[in-house]
Parts: C-alpha cells; structure tokens; sequence
C-alpha cells in the first residue's frame, strides 16, 4: 500500500483544511492568479515549506538548535549557481551543482556536530552560529568564486529561461513558458522533500530522534548512540536544506549572500517553524506560507504606520520599513512565549 | 580551580603559544602584536566573563549577550561626543574622566537592560534549554533593532580621549596608549573577580552554586536573587566591555554586536562554559591568536579564531577549564 504521507495524519480538521488549501493554491497558483510576482512568491513557499522542513528535523524533531541552516541553504544555492555562471549551462550542471552543494552541506553539518555535540548540546548552537558567521563572511571574501556581495547573476537551461515556450497555444489563458516550468519544478521538488521528509521522521530512525529529544540520557540508555543519531539527522536536515538553495537559485537566477546566507535568513526559518509548530512538518509547512506572505505585507505596512505617526517623537522610528526585523523579533519571543506549540502543536492538542 | 592540581598543560597553553610565535617576527613587532593582542583579550574577557559565570550558575546560555555589548558602544559614542570639551582637552585627568564616564554610564546602562532583560525574558524561562536559546536569540534581534532604532543605522565615531592617543616606546618597539589603558582595567577587573569570587561571603555563595545549586538551595539560600546579581554584574561587564572596545576602534557600527557574539562564544567555548579563570586564558588567546596570524598571514585571520577552538575542542573537548560538575 502506498501512504504518501507516512502516516502521519495532520491530527486535527482545521490542519488538514489548511494543508489542503495550500496544497490547491500552490498547485493551482498561475492558473488562479495572472502575474509574475504571485508566482515568485507561491515559489518562494514551495522552497522555504523545503527548507523549514529541513530545519524542524533538527530543531523541532532531534531538540537541537542549529543556528548555520541559511548557510546549508546557501551552500546549496551557490553550489547551483558556481557551474551556470562560470559558462557551464546546462541540466548536467544543475544536477552536479545540486549534488556537490547537498553532499558539502552534509559534510560540514557531520563535522560540526562531531566536533560541538560530544559534550553538549549548546554547544552546537554556540558554534554553529560561529561557522555560519565565517561562510557570510568568507562568501563576501572570496569575490573570484561567489561573487563578493554583489553575488552571481547566471544564465539556467533553455527549458527554465522566460522566453522559452513549451506549448505555443495557451492553457487556461496561461502561456506555457520557461517561467510556467521552473515554477512546477520548484513545486514537484518541494512536494517530492517534504514527503520524503515525513518518511524520515516517521520511520524508526525518526521515532529515535524524537526519544533523544525527549530524554537523551534515557535513549542512551536503551543503546541509542544519540551522538550518532544527531549527527545524521543534522547532516540530512543540512543535504535537503541544500537541495532547497539550489531551487532557490534555478527560481532567482541569482545567489547572493543576502538572499540565501544572512541571518535574517536564519530568523524567517527559526520564525517558520517555531509559528507553525516545532516538531511536526505540517507545522513548518504553514509557518512558511504564514511568513511569506506576512513578509510581503509587512514592510509596505510598516511604511503606512510611520507615516501616520510622522511628527510623533521617536515612534516613527520604530516603524520605520527598515526596522521590520525587530517586528518579527518580537513576533518570534512572543511566540515562544505564549504559543511555545505553535499553530499545528496548539490545535493538535485542542482537537485531541 | 582551586583545590585541584593545576593542570599545567593547560595554563602553558598562552605562554606556550607566544614563545611560539616569537622566532616567526622580529622582536619589535612581536612585543607590539602581543601587546595587541593582550588588550583585546582583556576587552574580550570583559565581554566573556559575564556569560561564563550566568551560564556556570544557572545553565543559562544568553544569545542576548552581545546586545548588551553594542549598547555599550553606542553610549561610549554619546557619552564621549557630549563630553568633547573633556576628550580633547589637554589635560590627563580631565581624558581618563571622560573615559570613566563613559565607562560608567555605560555599565549602569547595560546592568539596568540586563536586569529589565532577566526579569521580562529569561526569568521565565529557566531550565527549559531550548525555549531559553530560541528566547535569547529573539531578545538580542529585538535589542540590537531598538538600538538601531535610537542611533539610527550609520556607523558613528568615536572620539578617543587626547592622552591616550599615540603610543608610547616599550623596548624599542611601539605600544599603542589606549591598549595599556585596556590591559590595566582587564586585569583589574580580573582580580576583583577573583578576590570577590573566593574572599567574600556572596563569592562563595556563587561558586557553590556554580558547583551544585540544588544544594545551596538546600542550605535555604535564594540562588535565584543572586543569579539576578550575577545577571546583572555580568550584562554591566559587557555594557564596559562595549564601551572599551567602541573607543579602542574608535568606531561604532551596527555589526559590533554580531561580530562580539562570536568572539565571545569562541571564547567561553575555548575556557570552558562557566570557568571565570578558562575565560580569561580563552580571551588572551583568542586576542594573540588573531594579532599573530593578522600580522602573519592575513588572509588567514578570518578562520583563525574558529581553528583555535576547533584545535582546542578536540585536544579537550570540554575547554581548556572545563567545570567539575557534568
């Protein structure tokens, strides 16, 4: 029998409801809505539902706080976009540029777990703030390979290029363009990692990182060598996370450090999944879409406010459209605070 | 680490590592970068031993730390353009009062956020490790935005008293003022920790409950009332150690916080969490250690404080000083 979602039911009505209609839109997205920006942005869900994902299999699943995702994120994105901008264009490279970036994500995640988890765990949020901070700055550094700041810019294969036609008559009113195809790759991708992601948390191995969340000392007990487990699950959660930069780059056509490495990156995913629930997928699926779409209204909105409030002293500072991370700043304490289940865990528990 | 034997590898580690390093330069420069070096670490201690000891008492790791560092660089800035008369005047006194000043201020500042910052947030979060890490790290974007918010998001400058401009001429070579003035209150600080960690009645108490809490709570003593004394020596610390360090690069920008964070993670991590002593051996190498290879091989200053602590975590991966309880 096949049970695409592992068996783990969404656990509550309104979760299933939520997940089917995001399910819909984003598969239905640019026949219900005519423009690019509502498709860069239902893609922009599809990669980061990928990428929080990846990121709950160690925060929400394994218990350990990593703080470097965004740069497995990057390694991924930069692993695509080194080959296609360095005249090498073509689905061999996209593919080599996929692999090369997960398996580096991999590597680096073993290591530094190897070296931070063996006494404990704060130490890997300790140091993986610290390498992460050294890839920000090494990606600015290192200008002949990433591009410095201004990141790289790179032509992607013919199929994905906007001015590539698939079909010469439209479907639906839609023409069937190179943009129409990356954005169902991104989608059929996305689906594909989150569906293999339920896989592994709900199989054996993912049951024992759950126990080691619960009580490491106890799963050592019963044999688990928990330092084992969490080093695969870091190191898996980093090879997806990759595998999410590298469409990210396929859709941007451009990598940059801002857009895949800073630690703005870093809080949407922590905010992501902490929203919609650590611990279950489902959760870090909706606190995706939650904070994508928040994040597209919230800088224009932050704008409004400080103009009504121009003349008031101070305030408008704090309202200022370049002062939004301190708005989801304080959205993520209060969240901890107050919905420390997140949406999924809360309704979960209310529906029994 | 009193009351052990000493562990002799370790403690030669930073003697060690500048004997190393002296054959590699000229006499001149070695004596100019390991003062160079000694001063940082002992801003970075400043900045370090607040979070070692909060972490040593109440397994408390605040992500939050490094906000109280900028916000005491941001103040050295205010502080030190108000006093402008002081700064430039050409007298001595009136320089190292515009200094204290600064320092001043901003260790109250910095000490009053900390304890707004223990009883709003980590208060009620205690023993909940991961509630406690993702908490932090929300508080210290909060608190590096508001600070953004009131300074607005410009690099400042700022102004370094007259008197401790220049260098002076120790042994032929050229030793910068201001990088004396830094060791001297490092190590300072340093003693008076010492002296109230092992002479005084509340330094006992702290080191008893770094050692086992539950039974100093046992015995009737409130820990938690002398954790928010730690808590808020130790943001205070950090408020100093922001504005030594404003002054030393005689700059402010929005980076400081995130840049200190790290250093002062590496740090601790190298000393080993909760070691006041650990700190300051992990602050001092981690000062020589960017001087020497900054000096050496530039290109590889970048990497080298996070080789230094992967060298040292895997020799002992608990830290140099690591605590004697799990």
């Amino acid at each position: 029998m096949i049970r695409p979602l592992s068996g783990d039911r969404p656990g509550h009505p309104l979760v299933a409801a939520l997940l089917l209609v995001l399910l819909a839109v984003l598969a239905a997205e640019p026949f219900l809505i005519a423009g690019a920006k509502p498709m860069a942005a239902a893609a922009r869900i599809c990669i980061l539902v990928a990428l929080a994902g990846s990121y709950d299999i160690v925060l929400g699943y394994t218990g350990i706080v990593s703080l470097a995702h965004a740069m497995f994120f990057a390694f991924g994105a930069y692993g695509v976009a080194i080959p296609l901008a360095n005249g090498w264009i073509g689905w061999d490279a996209v593919a080599v540029g996929m692999a090369g970036g997960a398996a580096f994500a991999a590597v680096v995640a073993a290591l530094v777990a190897l070296l931070s988890l063996r006494v404990q765990a704060i130490f890997f949020s300790m140091i993986t703030l610290a390498v992460a901070s050294l890839a920000q700055v090494l990606a600015t550094q290192l200008r002949g390979v990433t591009g410095g700041e201004d990141g790289l810019s790179f032509p992607v294969p013919e199929a994905l290029s906007p001015s590539f036609r698939l079909l010469h008559e439209r479907v639906l009113g839609v023409r069937v363009d190179g943009r129409l195809v990356t954005y169902y790759l991104i989608f059929a991708a996305s689906l594909a990692l989150f569906l293999l992601m339920l896989r592994i948390v709900n199989s054996p191995f993912g049951r024992v990182l759950q126990a080691i969340r619960e009580n490491a000392f106890r799963a050592e007990a019963l044999g688990y060598r928990v330092i084992v487990y969490r080093t695969l699950a870091s190191a898996i959660a980093a090879a997806i996370a990759a595998l999410a930069g590298g469409l990210m780059a396929l859709q941007l056509h451009y990598t940059g450090p801002d857009a895949t490495l800073s630690f703005s990156v870093m809080v949407d995913v922590l905010l992501m999944v902490v929203i919609g629930g650590m611990g279950t997928l489902y959760g870090a699926a909706l606190g995706a879409a939650v904070i994508v779409l928040a994040e597209y209204y919230l800088q224009p909105g932050l704008r409004a406010v400080a103009d009504t409030l121009a003349g008031v002293p101070l305030l408008p500072a704090l309202f200022d459209p370049d002062r939004w991370l301190l708005w989801l700043g304080v959205l993520f304490v209060v969240i901890v605070y107050f919905l420390p289940a997140g949406i999924v865990g809360s309704l979960r528990r209310r529906g029994g | 680490m009193s009351g052990r034997n000493p562990d002799w590898a370790a403690l030669a580690l930073v003697p060690v590592l500048a004997i190393l390093a002296l054959p590699l330069m000229d006499v001149r420069s070695w004596v100019a970068l390991t003062a160079a070096g000694a001063a940082m670490g002992m801003m970075l201690f400043l900045m370090a031993s607040g979070l070692t000891l909060i972490f040593g008492l109440m397994d408390v790791l605040n992500f939050a730390h490094g906000a109280f560092v900028t916000l005491g660089a941001y103040l050295a800035a205010t502080v030190l353009g108000a006093l402008a008369g002081w700064v430039g005047a050409d007298a001595l006194v009136a320089n190292l009062a515009a200094l204290a000043a600064a320092v001043a201020v901003g260790a109250v500042a910095s000490g009053a956020a900390g304890l707004l910052f223990e009883r709003l947030i980590i208060r009620r979060v205690y023993g909940a490790h991961l509630q406690q890490i993702l908490i932090t790290v929300g508080g210290m974007i909060v608190g590096e935005q508001l600070i953004l918010a009131a300074w607005g998001a410009q690099p400042l400058q700022v102004a370094k008293p007259a008197a401790l401009r220049g260098s002076v001429i120790i042994g032929g070579a050229a030793v910068e003022k201001y990088r004396l003035v830094a060791m001297a209150l490092g190590v300072a600080v340093f003693a008076l920790m010492q002296v109230a960690l092992n002479r005084t009645r509340i330094g006992l108490l702290v080191r008893a409950g770094v050692e086992n809490r539950e039974m100093v709570e046992a015995l009737g003593y409130r820990i938690r009332r002398l954790f928010v004394g730690v808590f808020v020596a130790g943001t205070a610390l950090a408020g100093i150690g922001g504005v030594m360090w404003a002054v030393y690069q005689e700059m402010v920008t929005a980076a400081i916080g995130a840049d200190m964070t790290i250093l002062v993670f590496i740090v601790v991590i190298i000393g080993g969490l909760g070691s006041v002593g650990g700190c300051f051996a992990g602050a001092v190498l981690v000062g020589l250690v960017a001087n020497y290879v900054g000096f050496l091989a530039p290109k590889l200053a970048l990497g080298s404080n996070i080789a230094l602590m992967v060298l040292v975590l895997l020799w002992r991966p608990r830290g140099l000083f690591p605590l004697a309880r799990a």
